[in-house]
């Protein structure tokens, strides 16, 4: 390897130099030797000695004949060469200035065959010192010439043979380093010869320039004459030398040159452009036409060497043909021609594991990873039993697309500008979106892309099918009309009110309240403009205008038949009037009856005397129809009858535990029945039947017995506060309306939790009412709307009752936010009244 | 005797379920595996009945299993290769480091396989419940068969589902059981009716896959489904073939002229080309099958309704002439048209088909053939065009299927503007809005109405001038004739007021019939509805509303949908109006 390695460099030397080679050669082929060739080769040894090493190697050289076949070497030991060893370190300045006369062809074709001699590592060294030497040399030749010629003398008869070299190149590794094929050239001993080379030393300079040049880019030992060696010449920055010569002396940094000296030196120097400083000498050099060549063609990245020719054809120098002779003297050992038996007892294992089918070749098992497919199921329905799946349930199927998702589809399922804008609304919720995808149409199918989100999707449906919890869930079949109860239809349950077909006018504010006589003639309605007017039903006349002097909160006709008595709650008086309608017979007789207060016999306690004081009218108020006063002590919002005529009930929300009170007609005598407040009380009603009497607090309604004088039964009703009740005339069940919008029926009998609430009203229901004969009972609520029901009670207890809504009518017109205040029953005709905030009065048949 | 005290959650819906957690700490697996099996076993998380009982009184929401199913996978033999696959990595990853070759290449040639056999036959016992569950499996491989090799997609398995789908599909042609076809913006939806089964799946348009950031989609797990569905379709198409006669890796009867002259150079690819052709019919073993399905059905009255049992007879009728719709028609594939999804269509109900020969291999016929009834073309203009066929366009062939008849060609030819494409899996009884050439599909007298209600618009439009004369006549003959009775009618109370002047008698008057206002009807009929509603039960109350609304919902949409095709319809004709007028006036202009 070394070898071919020197080869190829002294081929790049050779030709390298060739461009100045053939301007000394001509002369030597003048004047020298006629067996120069092409490859010109020169080489000078240093020193003296070199030709005894050239004896060496000419026994090397003989030795190696065989084999070395290229290259004929001229090799001529210079008498001038003997002079080196005079030589000292002479500055390079020298060297340019000088005009030194040498024979530079011979000279420096040494390298390349130098190069060659040398083992890679040593080479160059060795190579640089020679240079060195030899420059020296003729530096000195050029100052004491005849010096030099006279030594060239003495040493002509042994240059004078040519010493032919065959250099091997086929490398022997043996004593590499120690060889040196040192090619020589003759070179003649003539001054005259001395003197031409002494009259081109202009020419000749540039060539030694570029020896200089050459020294610097190679390694160690550059500038002999400096001695610092290759170091970082900057450390030498700071002194005043560069570095120390061959004595050890120091060698002084040249002088600076100021600005003007190098002004003048580049206006005045013709190769100041080529002048280069060199940091190990310090001095100036100039570089030759070859060097700027070189620099020129390294810049444009050819090859240095102009004459290289890098097409040539490749010369083998190491065959592939085995040596007869071997270079290793070693014999072969025997394993390498006789069969190892380890390896044939592996052999044979492979055999003997192919044979029984343990091994397989490699094909084979490569195409095992294919599925291979068979009849896994042998009939279609038949099943195997085996473990599986707990209780499977099956993923639900993708749902079918519509038109919409047609890449055709129907201009109508298109999206318009307002469904595209709420469709980009929905970017961050897009589960909400009608659609999941935008439809589109295509004129033809050609036109139709990828969906760009279809490896989404079906991405999306295999983490459902394997991440989505599963359950049963039972899909609903039935239609909403379904969940509607099964009621009769309303046509069946007639007659009851349909169509409003009176209206009483005549008070000048809100009508709170009103009651119907028992044999349906008259009406009468109290209102919050002090007045109590009568009216007759058929004809809507208003007979009679009672002034009360107070807001009337409430009236109740006397259902005793045989009186004509109506009690009017008029803030804190409850008035019974006599209205002065209908049999006169009955009237008079009230009057006569109602003339003289029955005498007392009884102590009235002080808890009711504080409470109640009874009055009889006076003169003036008798002439209205008013015939007795009962003063309470707080505002009276209700009155209530008994049924037989003979009791009635009163409410002051506002009197704490004394808040009810039950009076007696014929008696003239009051009485408080509870002694403990339970709550701020509504309104009160007596039993139709029994003796049992309703208390309507805000939440509850109690039931209280009379006669046993106990609490019965407490009805809750779950809602925020009653507004009014009504009692079914069979007594058994209730009829409840709240503020908050529900009715409630209860059915006594069933328990004390509503049997059913109505949310008929959109408002707060104020009034509810039941007829009487007919299975009917209504509701008047805020939203001025009166809702008919049918409300039918069955004779067997085992049937609940029924309850139909019949009929909404809603005539009332608005009156702050009030709508209907009070809702009564004909006795008789399935009628019924509702009287309101728009001060009227109407009727419905 | 002190009775164990019974601790809580240790019976009923608290020990039926476990959380995820627990699942992989009782199968020792990573979360990987543990899904990767879960994909593979078909094992879903379950929604328990309570939720609060079955976490074991854990708020929050855990994913819960069964603890059955875990169970069971415990047994499951695979678990022990997603170990060894574990290992085999590891293995790999170590000699990929230490760059040693010799290793790798011994380690990757004894990686662990997983073999799924067992497991289809496990999740669907009988082949009816595979048929059920084919369309997920379908869709996901038609997707995959076009992928390109991807990082968690090899190269051989997208050849695999190519190879699976494209057996299918020459199964459904030879068995004759495709039922509908619809053409949508995803893709190509088919439905197949295989053993009483539907069978619906989509196939994409072309080029449809599309780089997916890997937040949103993740290859592996699609491709661990691919895996198993590969190997159940494998077995469904092998049971599907034995079932109508056929080679299993498909083959061919005859082999073409062109492999015996051509010297072979693979034959595996050169057979897997023509199979993709989907135009050759395949190898039968045995006796043809389609002979057998002639057979006359003996019938017995098991069906009492002989309405019912004529309604079937009928419809078993329609799918007889249905599979062969095309029977007789040769097709012509123009280059442009998607080849295989038509191919596959035109091929299912006994149509002949080809294409140009350099488009893809299999063609039988050229373009020049004289016999060729139709020619699909999907371009707006031909240049060279044959006088004996038709030149459709493709919606043609999928509208005939659709609507079981041959649709008329006109509408569909060549540059024609199409009619839109509907949608055959519309369940006719839920959706509230039907579009009118649904309408018109299933009355065709309709169809019939529409075009000649154009042809005479512009007659109607002179008409119209006609009639507003008339009916405007007609109103003052009307309030002439109001006037006449009005004029009588105070005469006559003026006579009434005379005579009862004149003598209070009794009498009978003329009655007035009183009119009935269908408004004022309609508007009692709501209100008692309303009341009714009132009376719902409580615990219907909301359910009743959620329904109501959905209706309304549905109501509004339908609603919507005739409103914006009024529209269109309005601007639509406005259009041909004024094209009309500017012709006429062009005309008028010219002469």
């Amino acid at each position: 390897m070394a070898a071919v390695g020197t080869g190829k460099k002294r081929k790049f030397i050779v030709s390298g130099r060739n461009e100045y080679v053939p301007d000394a050669s001509e002369e030597l082929v003048d004047t020298r030797h006629a067996y120069q060739d092409e490859y010109f080769l020169t080489s000078i040894t240093n020193d003296d000695d070199s030709s005894d090493e050239d004896d060496e190697e000419l026994d090397e050289s003989g030795k190696n004949d065989d084999d070395g076949d290229d290259e004929v070497v001229f090799e001529d030991d210079d008498g001038e060469e003997s002079g080196s060893e005079d030589s000292g370190a002479s500055s390079l300045g020298d060297e340019i200035t000088g005009d030194a006369d040498y024979d530079s062809g011979s000279d420096y074709s040494e390298y390349g065959s130098e190069e060659t001699e040398h083992e890679e590592e040593g080479e160059v060294e060795e190579e640089e010192e020679e240079e060195e030497e030899a420059e020296e040399r003729k530096n000195d030749e050029s100052s004491k010439g005849i010096k030099v010629s006279d030594k060239s003398e003495e040493k002509e008869s042994a240059q004078s043979k040519p010493l032919f070299k065959l250099k091997q190149t086929t490398s022997s590794k043996i004593n590499k380093s120690s060889t040196k094929l040192s090619s020589t050239i003759l070179r003649n001993g003539n001054k005259k010869n001395v003197m031409n080379e002494l009259a081109q030393a202009d020419e000749n300079r540039t060539i030694q320039q570029a020896d200089d040049e050459y020294k610097s880019d190679t390694s160690d030992e550059e500038d002999i004459r400096n001695t610092v060696g290759n170091i970082p010449m900057n450390w030498y920055d700071d002194y005043k030398h560069l570095g120390y010569d061959w004595d050890g002396k120091k060698v002084m940094k040249p002088l600076k040159e100021d600005e003007l000296d190098s002004f003048l030196k580049r206006m005045e120097d013709p190769n100041f452009w080529r002048t280069v400083r060199d940091p190990q000498t310090g001095q100036d050099v100039v570089l030759s036409d070859a060097d700027v060549d070189i620099i020129q063609r390294l810049q444009a990245q050819k090859i240095p060497d102009a004459n290289f020719d890098d097409a040539a054809p490749w010369v083998e120098w190491f065959t592939s043909e085995v040596m007869q002779t071997p270079i290793v003297r070693v014999p072969d050992h025997k394993r390498s021609f006789l069969p190892s038996r380890i390896e044939a007892r592996k052999v044979a294992k492979m055999v003997h594991a192919i044979k029984m089918g343990w091994m397989k070749p490699q094909e084979e098992k490569k195409k095992s990873y294919e599925p291979k497919f068979f009849m896994l199921w042998q009939t279609d329905e038949g099943v195997e039993h085996m473990r599986r799946i707990q209780n499977h349930i099956p993923a639900p199927k993708r749902h079918l697309p519509g038109h919409a998702e047609s890449y055709n589809p129907p201009p109508e399922y298109l999206f318009d500008k307002r469904e595209l804008k709420e469709w980009n609304k929905l970017r961050t919720t897009p589960w909400k979106r009608k659609l999941h995808f935008i439809p589109q149409k295509y004129n033809s199918l050609r036109a139709v892309p990828a969906y760009d989100r279809f490896v989404n999707e079906r991405f999306q449906r295999c983490l459902d099918l394997y991440l989505c919890p599963r359950a049963r869930k039972m899909r609903l079949t039935i239609q909403p009309e379904d969940l509607l109860p099964q009621l009769p239809n309303p046509k069946d349950l007639q007659p009851f009110p349909t169509v409003m077909s009176m209206v009483y006018e005549g008070h000048t504010d809100m009508v709170r309240s009103i009651t119907v006589e028992s044999k349906g003639q008259y009406m009468v309605s109290g209102s919050d403009d002090l007045t109590v007017k009568v009216w007759e039903i058929s004809t809507g006349r208003c007979l009679r205008t009672i002034p009360v002097g107070g807001v009337v909160r409430s009236v109740s006709w006397c259902p005793n038949q045989a009186l004509a008595l109506i009690a009017v709650a008029a803030d804190r008086k409850v008035l019974l009037v006599n209205p002065g309608v209908g049999d006169h017979l009955v009237c008079s007789k009230t009057d006569v009856l109602l003339e003289e207060a029955p005498e007392q016999d009884v102590v009235v306690s002080e808890r009711v005397k504080t409470a109640v004081q009874w009055e009889q009218a006076s003169e003036d108020v008798w002439k209205n129809g008013i015939r007795v006063i009962i003063n309470h002590f707080k505002e009276v919002k209700q009155v209530a009858w008994h049924g037989r005529g003979d009791y009635f009930a009163t409410v002051m929300p506002e009197g704490q535990n004394r808040s009810v009170i039950i009076h007696q007609l014929s008696k003239r005598r009051s009485q408080v029945p509870f002694s403990k407040s339970k709550g701020l009380v509504q309104c009160v009603l007596f039993h139709p039947i029994r003796p049992f009497f309703f208390v309507a607090t805000q939440k509850h309604v109690r039931v209280y017995d009379l006669a046993k004088q106990e609490l019965v039964k407490k009805l809750h009703s779950n809602s925020k506060w009653i507004s009014s009740i009504a009692i079914h005339p069979g007594g058994d069940n209730l009829l409840v309306g709240t503020y908050d919008r529900k009715m409630l029926w209860f059915d006594l009998d069933l328990s004390t939790k509503p049997y059913q609430t109505l949310r008929l009203h959109g408002t707060a229901v104020r009034g509810v009412a039941y007829h009487k004969q007919y299975p009917l009972f209504a509701s008047g609520s805020d939203d001025r709307s009166l809702i008919i029901c049918h409300g039918m009670v069955y004779n067997d207890l085992l049937q609940n009752p029924l309850i139909v809504p019949l009929k909404r009518l809603s005539n009332h017109e608005p009156y702050n936010d009030f709508g209907i205040f009070d809702v009564i029953f004909h006795p008789t005709q399935p009628w019924v009244f509702s009287s309101g905030a728009d001060k009227t009065i109407r009727l419905y048949t | 005797m002190v009775s164990k005290r019974k601790k809580k959650y240790e019976s009923g819906e608290g020990n039926r379920y476990v959380s995820r957690k627990t699942a992989l700490k009782m199968l020792q697996l990573s979360l990987k595996d543990f899904r990767k099996l879960c994909i593979l076993k078909g094992i879903y998380p379950r929604e328990p009945r309570n939720r609060k009982r079955a976490q074991k009184g854990a708020t929050g929401i855990k994913t819960l299993y069964h603890l059955k199913d875990i169970q069971f996978l415990l047994h499951e033999p695979i678990i022990w290769k997603l170990r060894d696959y574990k290992i085999f990595a590891k293995k790999m990853g170590k000699a990929r480091a230490l760059r040693d070759f010799e290793t790798i290449k011994r380690t990757l040639e004894n990686r662990p396989h997983l073999t799924l056999d067992h497991i289809v036959k496990e999740r669907y016992p009988s082949f009816i419940d595979a048929l059920r569950d084919l369309d997920d499996c379908l869709t996901l491989l038609f997707m995959f068969s076009t992928f390109p090799s991807l990082q968690h997609v090899p190269r051989d398995q997208s050849a695999l589902c190519r190879r699976l789908t494209i057996e299918f599909l020459h199964a459904v042609i030879a068995s004759q059981t495709l039922r509908k076809v619809f053409v949508s913006i995803k893709g190509y939806y088919f439905q197949a009716e295989i053993k009483g089964q539907t069978v619906t799946w989509i196939v994409p348009h072309q080029f449809c896959f599309v780089p997916q950031s890997t937040l949103e989609v993740d290859f592996r797990v699609m491709s661990t489904f691919v895996q198993f569905y590969c190997v159940m379709l494998g077995f469904v198409n092998f049971r599907l073939y034995h079932l109508l006669n056929l080679h299993y890796p498909p083959k061919f009867a005859v082999s073409s002229a062109d492999a015996t002259e051509k010297t072979l150079v693979d034959e595996e690819a050169f057979v897997s080309e023509r199979v993709a052709a989907l135009n050759v019919p395949l190898f039968c073993t045995g006796r043809d099958t389609t002979a057998e399905e002639e057979v006359e059905i003996d019938q017995f009255p098991m069906i009492e309704d002989p309405t019912k049992l004529e309604e079937i007879k009928q419809e078993a009728e329609k799918v007889k002439k249905h599979k062969t719709l095309f029977k007789g028609l040769k097709f012509f594939l123009n280059r442009e048209v998607p080849r295989e999804p038509v191919v596959f269509t035109i091929r299912c109900f006994g149509g002949e088909v080809s294409w140009d020969k350099l488009l893809f291999v299999g063609a039988t016929f050229d373009e020049s053939d004289e016999s060729i009834t139709h020619q699909i073309v999907d371009r707006p203009s031909l240049g060279k065009q044959y006088i004996s066929r038709y030149y459709v366009q493709p919606q043609w062939i999928f509208d005939s299927v659709n609507a079981r008849e041959l649709q008329p060609v006109e509408k569909y030819f060549l540059g024609a503007v199409l009619p839109p494409h509907l949608s055959p899996f519309i369940d006719k009884t839920r959706e509230q809005y039907v579009p009118p050439e649904e309408r018109a599909l299933e009355d065709p007298s309709l169809a019939e109405m529409n075009p000649e209600k154009e042809e005479t618009e512009e007659e109607s439009e002179t008409d119209e001038v006609e009639k507003k004369n008339e009916s405007e006549n007609e109103g003052e003959m009307l309030r002439n004739e109001e006037e006449r009775e009005d004029g009588n009618e105070s005469e006559i109370h003026e006579k009434d007021k005379v005579r009862e002047q004149k003598k209070k008698r009794m009498s009978v008057s003329m009655g007035v019939v009183a009119r009935e206002d269908p408004a004022e009807k309609k508007r009692q009929e709501r209100q008692e509805y309303k009341l009714r509603e009132k009376m719902i039960k409580k615990k219907h109350r909301n359910l009743y509303r959620s329904m109501m609304k959905g209706r309304a919902e549905r109501g509004k949409e339908a609603w919507l949908l005739q409103k914006k095709r009024r529209l269109h319809d309005e601007q639509e004709k406005a259009k041909h109006k004024a094209e009309k007028k500017e012709k006429r006036m062009k005309a008028a202009a010219d002469t």
